[in-house]
Parts: C-alpha cells; sequence; structure tokens
C-alpha cells in the first residue's frame, strides 16, 4: 500500500463517518437536557427514506438541472424536510414523556420498530432508484495541502458543515452560557428551575434540535454516503449512534471521534477481508457489533477504573478527566414543578 | 363531586382504553387512502381472508401464535423485573440454531432414532441455547454494566451473522445457494403437525402450560414476589436481601429458555429445515404485545393471537393489493404506541380518588 492509498482511505473515512457524526451529535444534545430518544435506528431510516424520495420527487418536478449546476434545490429539499421529520420524532418521545409522563424508553422503542416498518412502506416505489445527491465540491487552494487537503478539504458542504457543526456545538456547550444551561437542565433540572430557567420548554427545544440533526443524519445517508433507498437500507447505525453516544461519554468532541474511531476500524476489517479471502465474508460483519459491546464494556465496567488506578501517580487525575463517563444525571427523568 | 358524575367518570375510564385503539385504527384507515390505489376496506378485509379465510389460514395463524405466546410469556418475567430483554430475538434464533443442529447432526445421520428422543432433544437443546445467549445479556449488564437493550441489539445482530455464517457455510446444503437455509430436515427430526398446515398441538399445549406456570409464579411464588420486588424498587428489594444481580441472570434465562423453544417451534414445524430469516420478527412483536397489554397475562393471551393473526393476514395483503408486507407491523406499531401515549387514563387527567397538585 502506497502513501497515496493510505490517505484515500483515511479521506474516506472522514467521509463515511459523518453521518454518524451527525446522529451522534444530535443525540448528544437530546440526552444532554435529559431526554432519551431511543428511536435513533427507526428516525434515521425513515428520514433517509423521505429524503430521498423528496429529493428524487423535487428534481422530477424542476425537471432535469443544467449540467454545471449540481442538485442543490432538491437535495436540499430532502435533507430539510429529513431533519423536520427527525425533530417532529423528537418532539412527541420528549411531549410523551414531558406531558403525558410515559417511559421515554418504552415509547422510542415502539418508534424504532414503527418507523422502520413505516420507511420500508412507504418507500416501496422508490427502491434502487438513482437520484440526487450531494454534489463534490472540494475547496480551492486548501484541498491541494498535503494529506491535510485531501483529508478535510476534499468533500461535499454537507461534510464540511457538520465538521464544522461538531466544533460549534462543543463551543456552545462548553463555553456560552446557554450552553451552560442545555447542561444544567439534564443534570440538575430543579436548581436550574430555581434560577428561573424554563425547564420544559428548553427541553422541548433542544430535543427537537437533536432529532433534526438526527434526521439530518439519516438523509445524509440516502442522499451523499450510502445513496439511494432500499429497505432497511441503513438499518444498525442507529443503535451504533447510541452506543458511540455513551461511550463519548456525552460529549461531542469525543462523540465524533468515536464515530471516526468506528470508521477506522470497519476500513480495517475491510482491508483484512481482501487479505485473508479464506474466512468466510458474514464473519467480517460481526466486527462493529462486537466492536459496540467491546466499547460499552470499557466504559461501563470498571476495568477502566483499575487500569488507571496502576499507572504513575501524575498520569491519574488527568487520564480519569479525560475518560470520565458520566451519564446526565437527570436522563430520562421527568421533571415536574411539584416533585 | 356528585354521584352522577363520578359514575359517568367510571363508565368513561372503563372504556377509555379503546380511545387509543380508535386512534390508532383512524389515522392508518387514512394513510392507506393516501397510499394505496385499495380502499381500506379492501385491505382490511384481505387482512381478514389471509388470517381466517378457511381452516387452513386459521391453522397457520395458530402456528404464529404458539411462538409468540412462547417469547410474550417469557418477557411478562423479564418486564417483572424490570429488565428490558431486547434479546429476545437473538435467543430465539440461538433456540433454532441448537434444535437445527441435533436436527442435522443427530435425525439426519440416524433415522432409526425415535422421533420422541429426536424432539425431546431438540427442545432441551434449544432451550438452553436461548437461555445462554440471554445469560450473557444478563452477565454483560451486571458484571460489564452494559445497559440490556444495547447488549441485547448487539446480541441480536451477532445471532443473525451466526445464521447466515451456518447456512452460507458449514451446514450449506449439497445443491448449493448460498442463503438459502439449509436442506429439509429428516421427518424424524419435525414437531407432529395438524393436518397440512404448520399447526403443532404438541407445542400448542406446552405454549399453554408455559404461561399458566407464569402466572401461578407471578401470583404466588417467592420468586415472583422477588421479581416484582426488583422490577418496582430495586433499591428497597436490595435492602430486603434480593440479590438483583442473581435475579436477574435467572429471569432473562427463563425468557431465554422459552424464546429458545419458540425458535426450535419456527424450524420444526413452520420451516422444516433452518431458514436465513428465522425469527420474522417474532421476538420483537412479543415485545409490543406484553407492553399493549401492561404485563397482563390474559390480555397478553389475548393480543397475541390478534397480533399472529395480523402476521398471518399481512402475507395476504401484500399478495392481494401488491402492498409492501410491512403493514401489519405498522398496524400494531400504531396501536402499541398510541395505547403507550394515551392509555393511562389516570395519568390523562388525573385520579379521582387522589387530586394531583396543579401544576401552574
Amino acid at each position: 500500500m502506497n502513501d497515496s492509498q493510505v490517505v484515500n482511505i483515511l479521506a474516506s473515512i472522514v467521509f463515511l463517518s459523518v453521518p454518524l457524526m451527525l446522529a451522534i451529535l444530535g443525540e448528544t444534545i437530546t440526552e444532554r437536557v435529559g431526554v432519551i430518544n431511543l428511536s435513533l435506528d427507526g428516525t434515521m431510516l425513515l428520514t433517509a427514506m423521505a429524503g430521498f424520495v423528496v429529493a428524487f420527487e423535487t428534481e422530477k418536478a424542476l425537471g432535469p438541472s443544467p449540467a454545471d449546476i449540481p442538485d442543490t434545490i432538491p437535495v436540499l429539499a430532502g435533507l430539510f424536510v429529513a431533519g423536520l421529520i427527525g425533530a417532529l420524532i423528537a418532539l412527541l418521545i420528549a411531549w410523551g414523556g414531558i406531558a403525558l409522563k410515559q417511559d421515554q424508553v418504552a415509547i422510542g422503542f415502539v418508534l424504532t420498530l414503527l418507523l422502520a416498518e413505516l420507511a420500508n412502506f412507504l418507500g416501496q416505489r422508490y427502491t434502487n432508484l438513482r437520484g440526487p445527491r450531494v454534489a463534490h465540491l472540494p475547496i480551492p487552494v486548501l484541498s491541494e495541502i498535503p494529506l491535510i487537503g485531501p483529508l478535510l478539504f476534499d468533500h461535499d458542504l454537507l461534510v464540511y458543515g457538520t465538521l464544522i457543526l461538531v466544533f460549534a456545538v462543543w463551543w456552545f456547550m462548553y463555553r456560552t452560557q446557554p450552553g451552560l444551561q442545555l447542561r444544567g437542565i439534564g443534570e440538575r433540572p430543579e436548581s436550574a428551575f430555581v434560577r428561573g430557567v424554563p425547564v420544559n420548554s428548553l427541553r422541548y427545544l433542544y430535543t427537537a434540535l437533536g432529532g433534526f440533526l438526527v434526521g439530518l443524519a439519516g438523509a445524509a445517508f440516502s442522499l451523499d454516503v450510502k445513496l439511494g433507498w432500499s429497505d432497511n437500507h441503513i438499518s444498525g447505525m442507529g443503535w451504533i449512534a447510541l452506543a458511540i453516544v455513551i461511550f463519548g461519554g456525552w460529549h461531542p468532541l469525543r462523540g465524533a471521534f468515536g464515530a471516526l474511531l468506528f470508521g477506522v476500524t470497519k476500513a480495517i476489517a475491510n482491508i483484512l477481508q481482501t487479505t485473508y479471502p479464506a474466512v468466510p465474508t458474514v464473519l467480517f460483519n460481526s466486527v462493529q457489533w462486537l466492536l459496540m459491546l467491546g466499547v460499552l464494556l470499557l466504559v461501563g465496567s470498571d476495568f477502566t477504573k483499575r487500569l488507571i488506578s496502576v499507572l504513575p501517580r501524575p498520569m491519574q487525575a488527568p487520564l480519569a478527566r479525560l475518560l470520565r463517563i458520566a451519564p446526565p444525571q437527570a436522563l430520562g427523568r421527568t421533571f415536574g414543578q411539584e416533585s | 363531586m356528585t354521584h352522577q358524575s363520578v359514575s359517568a367518570r367510571t363508565v368513561l375510564e372503563t372504556i377509555w382504553p379503546a380511545v387509543p385503539i380508535l386512534m390508532a385504527l383512524f389515522l392508518i384507515t387514512m394513510m392507506l387512502m393516501l397510499v394505496s390505489s385499495h380502499s381500506p376496506l379492501a385491505v382490511y378485509d384481505a387482512l381478514w381472508q389471509g388470517a381466517f379465510k378457511d381452516s387452513a389460514s386459521t391453522f397457520n395463524t395458530l402456528a404464529f401464535f404458539v411462538p409468540l405466546l412462547f417469547c410474550a410469556t417469557g418477557l411478562l418475567i423479564t418486564y417483572t423485573a424490570g429488565l428490558w430483554n431486547i434479546g429476545i430475538e437473538g435467543q430465539m434464533i440461538m433456540g433454532a440454531i441448537g434444535a437445527s443442529w441435533i436436527a442435522l447432526k443427530v435425525a439426519g445421520p440416524n433415522p432409526n432414532l425415535s422421533p420422541l428422543l429426536i424432539i425431546t432433544l431438540e427442545i432441551i437443546v434449544a432451550m438452553a441455547a436461548g437461555a445462554l445467549w440471554a445469560a450473557l445479556a444478563a452477565v454483560l449488564k451486571t458484571r460489564g454494566g452494559v445497559h440490556e437493550i444495547f447488549g441485547g441489539v448487539a446480541l441480536n445482530s451477532l445471532a443473525i451473522i451466526a445464521t447466515n455464517y451456518l447456512i452460507s457455510s458449514p451446514w450449506q446444503p449439497p445443491s448449493g445457494g448460498s442463503f438459502h437455509g439449509t436442506e429439509e430436515f429428516a421427518e424424524s427430526a419435525l414437531l407432529p403437525v395438524f393436518g397440512n398446515t404448520h399447526f403443532s398441538p404438541l407445542a400448542f399445549v406446552l405454549a399453554l402450560i408455559a404461561l399458566g406456570i407464569v402466572i401461578l409464579m407471578l401470583r404466588g411464588t417467592h420468586w415472583g414476589l422477588q421479581l416484582k420486588a426488583l422490577g418496582k424498587n430495586p433499591r428497597a428489594a436490595f435492602l430486603l436481601g434480593v440479590s438483583s444481580e442473581r435475579q436477574a441472570l435467572y429471569s432473562m434465562m427463563f425468557c431465554g429458555a422459552l424464546a429458545g423453544l419458540a425458535g426450535a417451534i419456527r424450524v420444526l414445524s413452520w420451516f422444516g429445515r433452518m431458514p436465513q430469516s428465522v425469527s420474522g420478527g417474532i421476538g420483537f412483536l412479543a415485545i409490543l404485545i406484553v407492553l399493549l397489554a401492561s404485563f397482563r397475562p390474559v390480555w397478553t393471551f389475548i393480543i397475541a393471537f390478534i397480533f399472529s393473526a395480523l402476521l398471518q393476514g399481512g402475507a395476504q395483503v401484500h399478495l392481494i393489493t401488491q402492498l409492501h408486507s410491512s403493514l401489519s407491523g405498522i398496524i400494531q406499531g400504531t396501536l402499541v404506541l398510541f395505547t403507550l401515549l394515551f392509555g393511562d387514563f389516570r395519568r390523562l387527567f388525573g385520579s379521582k380518588t387522589v387530586e394531583e397538585p396543579e401544576v401552574s
């Protein structure tokens, strides 16, 4: 393998991780305010279907776009509708939990199954079609830089937008006053309320925002990374995203890093697969699930804690802070003023 | 509050559970009118015809009912203990793999063994396989800190991958074809079925016994009480000396054993071989059933029957109207979603005895 091949693989990892990053970012925001949207796997299937169908039909209605203008309007329409659907689903879960005081996990799980069926049902006439896609748009000059150019600046607007969003969300959460509020609502809603924060309204707002990103993630698959629609097009990715949110310790940067790590592992599995053709292909499919169990074990069991305790003392505190995994304290708990 | 208004309220509270169901049916009817060229009535008629047209379809509805009932019965135990056994699909698949292993490797080469012995062996191995797969999810939770939902999802996928591996490599039929499943099992390995259908009366009786045992266990045994305590208030249960780790393990294994048995029934009476997709979503469907029944055994029984009719009818709808076969899943999911959201009268409108503090 020569250098340019390695760079190509790394660049494709960045590209392929984008939908997962969006979903992780969205769910991180949602869970940070204390709401669990467990429906990711179903939501992303539905929005992948809806995004593709909307883009496909818009393109048909507008007529074929001239060769020099890529399918910008259809793609934007698809992404927007997908995001909107994601936001509505997230709001439904938040409403069921906050206003109707029902179990968010139960609602989320039922939605996971229901939305997947709905996606297959409604997308029936759109399977295996070629449709519009997000246009490749290398950034002039910057994309010429060796290594960094192809890695970061030789993609499309969705990729650039997502990478910027990762840092924007981190900055918002940890460096601004509303971000502090956001984290407070998920940790100690009572204290936030006493300080005059409208807890439930903000929970609705951030859950919808998070849901919008999850919806975008679905369409990012069907319009950019895994083009088109077919039955159960991306099933499983929602669960992977939910697991990486935990692995990322509910932190946007670590979540995005987790998505990249996941991409790296899949790339390694792909390379191994071509190197050892004797091993049945189906067994390589198990890599992502073993990985998911592995990382959850890593953060869930006290293995990491024990590992840190045998390291030299000066390293312990920073490492513990770096690897700290604590769910938002009020996660999944409804906040009522009477309690 | 006058006497009159109280009784009107009581009546409303009694009939309330029908309201979310009607809402769901209304919504589905609207959706059908929007997306399908057939009238919703024609679609519902096709559903009904598919499930109960003649004795063959009725018995096939029952053939779906049996594994569903096993899974739902097992889930009554895990839900009582406060556990989300999402991994039930994988436990079913593992049971099917266990039963297929006996059918292919023991019954196949030894045609003279008595069917009774083989079937007993198949059932035992299937239950053990399901229980072990469930134990894995339980240990991941109690020792590894992996929530049973995530452990279950991963173990489900791994079980599907195991099936794909088996039917494409070691258990591939001599005739080739990589993902069509194994060859047909020997006659002696199959469960006796009713006439020309897939319905096994023996399995049905076993399912009824299992449900009866679970009802009695939850009502009147020490274990049932411990599980209830654990499900309602884990901390109090801990203080009373109930080991949450052990109870989680036992209840998951109990459910896994029943799910494994359900998987065995699928391959030994429905398919007669090991296909690529063993479960057909029955495990997840059982979760929906138990949620819709709010963990009440009698309602679990009734809803499991209705849902198996929807499952059997759904295939027919696809043949008649060309609508995607996921329609039955949509109906089932919408019913459960609306019941979860709006089914609890007292939560929606407050309790009549205890006035909840006003939330301003």
